[in-house]
């Protein structure tokens, strides 16, 4: 037993905010009910802030003095709430959409810095947050709060560096450090064996300490991981500003902060192995790093001149008029290009041509789960014309032509037949199935991340077409009109 | 509240939070990568402790910049969801 006990409407309070959180979470099964959720959700924290707000107020005798609000503080306390709304909306509004992983790895790291003051808060000023008699901190909330900090500063290094990655600060190629996994594997020991410590002991040094290694170990977590792999590792640091603030809740016996910390620590972990299956790799051989620099020069193997079909803007236009229906397979090179304006233009007139449009998006077509479909929706194409693969693979034998923009690897066949292929085994948009398949390309020389060569260029029905992904649509949209 | 109470409504939660992820459609992946990291910003409640608290200076103005941390992400999450969920749209039926 440990800690004061709250009055039962202050619990109740943060129950319900936790079950609002639960509804933001539960909106989101579908684009419609997904706005109330987000309202939904945004309530839920107002009632979390104005709950310890009025909890924390002064009051006429107060019983316990370290729970005395007075002017100066609430002052103080709604100014750095201003700062802080202020910054968040502003870059909120400006960001755009193709930064989203940055702005998303930024905020983990600032949940994780969060996490780690208010651990060293509550160290510090054990009494204010009810979890020590006489100087005396509860072992168990000892192990939580050393918990809550160890894990907010991995957050907060890991995220920055994964931050630096996405946003083109610092090279993408992983960074192997020799004996890395000793060196990793140590620190991680001696982060252990300091919090069971700090159980037995609460000095000053075993608390920081440990602290202090956790912000390396998170530095040296993500400094070997590939610039392929930062969808997973944007999950997983997800996961961990999660877990963070669970341990935080437990320290504060805080429902609120408990149910929130459960749901985030599992929806980034159910991220991660959805793009870990996606590109059929690990979720260990992802931590352990190494794979996939920024772009792998194209080997030495597929640099033989084999005979391919080029086609013109022209051509495509005519064939994909007189198409049934075309399936458009994105991928980030067309974001990078800023095209998809110019693609949905592309769509609508072949719409009014009568032929049927749908996108098909595999799970790594983005930079983060889901990418792809924000930058689909900004550029105004409805949700429902765009499919995830499983969905929609069945259907390219039924489709006349493949539209393939910007996307490389996801649609080489040799994953699911070449078994010495760098991605055998992930799954594949099958695109080479439609009876033609249109991929734009920069030029020939080049691979996609993996560094593979893709025989879909050679194949009969393949047509490339070789342009900057922007000029080629913004010519077949000419010509269609 | 005792230790293994709390832990029972970690668990459950855990379980709940299972189900309710994988039933959000993978359209909505990264506006639930978003509106997560609002969410998890609920740390504020400690930062809002700490900074309200007397008797320790330094815990108090750690609990400041807690607060400002946390209420970038807070209302920067919140409304970055909300900016990405307002474009997607369903087809014009016509």
């Amino acid at each position: 037993m440990h800690g004061a006990a709250l009055p039962s409407w202050v619990a109740l309070a943060y129950l319900l905010a936790g079950g609002c959180f639960i509804l933001a979470l539960r909106g989101l099964s579908s684009p419609e009910s997904s706005r109330r959720g987000n309202r939904i959700g945004m309530a839920g924290m107002a009632i979390a802030v104005a709950t310890t707000l009025l909890y924390y107020h002064p009051r006429p005798s107060g019983e316990n003095p370290f729970k005395l609000l007075n002017m100066g503080t609430a002052a103080e306390i709604l100014g750095a709430i201003a700062i802080g709304a202020a910054i968040g909306i502003v870059t909120a509004r400006r960001i755009a959409m193709t930064a989203m992983p940055q702005l998303v790895a930024a905020f983990h790291s600032l949940v994780g810095m969060a996490a780690v003051l208010v651990a060293a808060a509550a160290y510090l000023n054990p009494d204010a947050f009810g979890i020590a008699v006489a100087g005396q901190i509860h072992q168990v909330s000892r192990i939580e709060m050393s918990l809550g900090a160890a894990i907010g500063a991995i957050t907060f290094s890991g995220s920055v560096i994964a931050f630096l990655k996405l946003n083109g600060n610092m090279s993408g190629k992983p960074i192997l450090l020799p004996a890395r996994h000793v060196i990793n594997l140590g620190t991680l020991a001696v982060i252990l064996g300091l919090i069971a410590y700090f159980v037995t002991d609460q000095s000053a040094w075993v608390f920081f300490t440990l602290t202090a290694l956790a912000f390396l170990i998170g530095f040296l977590l993500i400094i070997p991981i590939g610039g392929a792999d930062m969808p997973v590792v944007v999950s997983m640091l997800n996961s961990y500003s999660g877990w963070a603030a669970a341990a935080m809740g437990f320290t504060l016996q805080n429902t609120a902060m408990i149910i929130t910390g459960a749901l985030v620590g599992s929806s980034g972990a159910i991220l991660s192995y959805i793009m870990c299956r996606a590109m059929n790799r690990s979720f260990v051989s992802v931590i352990a790093g190494g794979f996939g620099g920024d772009a792998v020069a194209g080997g030495a193997a597929g640099a033989i001149d084999r005979p391919f079909k080029r086609g013109s803007a022209e051509d495509a236009a005519f064939l994909m008029s007189q198409a049934e229906q075309v399936i458009i397979v994105p991928g980030y090179g067309m974001a990078v290009a800023q095209a998809q304006h110019a693609l949905r233009e592309m769509a609508d007139l072949l719409k009014k041509e009568g032929v049927s449009v749908k996108y098909a998006i595999h799970p790594v077509a983005g930079r983060m789960p889901g990418h792809m479909n924000v930058l689909l929706a900004e550029a105004n194409v409805p949700y429902d014309e765009v499919f995830e693969l499983e969905d929609i693979n069945s259907e390219f034998a039924r489709t006349d032509v493949a539209f393939v923009i910007g996307a490389n690897d996801v649609t080489n066949p040799a994953a699911k037949t070449d078994k010495s292929s760098p991605i055998y085994g992930m799954p594949v948009l099958d695109v080479e199935k439609a009876k033609t398949v249109l991929f734009i390309k920069r030029s020939m020389g080049g691979a996609g991340y993996a560094g593979v060569d893709n025989e879909l260029f050679y194949r009969d029905n393949t047509m490339m077409l070789l342009a900057d992904a922007k000029k080629m649509v913004e010519e077949i949209v000419k010509a269609l009109g | 509240m005792d230790f293994i109470s709390i832990l029972s409504i970690f668990v459950l939660a855990c379980f709940v939070g299972y189900y309710v992820v994988w039933s959000v459609t993978p359209a909505l992946h990264t506006p639930l990568m978003a509106v997560t990291n609002a969410i998890s910003s609920v740390i504020v409640v400690g930062a809002l402790i700490a900074a309200a608290a007397m008797g320790a200076v330094t815990a108090k103005w750690l609990g400041l910049l807690a607060v400002v941390l946390a209420s970038v992400n807070i209302f920067g999450g919140f409304a970055v969801t909300a900016r990405m969920l307002a474009m997607y749209k369903k087809k014009e039926r016509r």
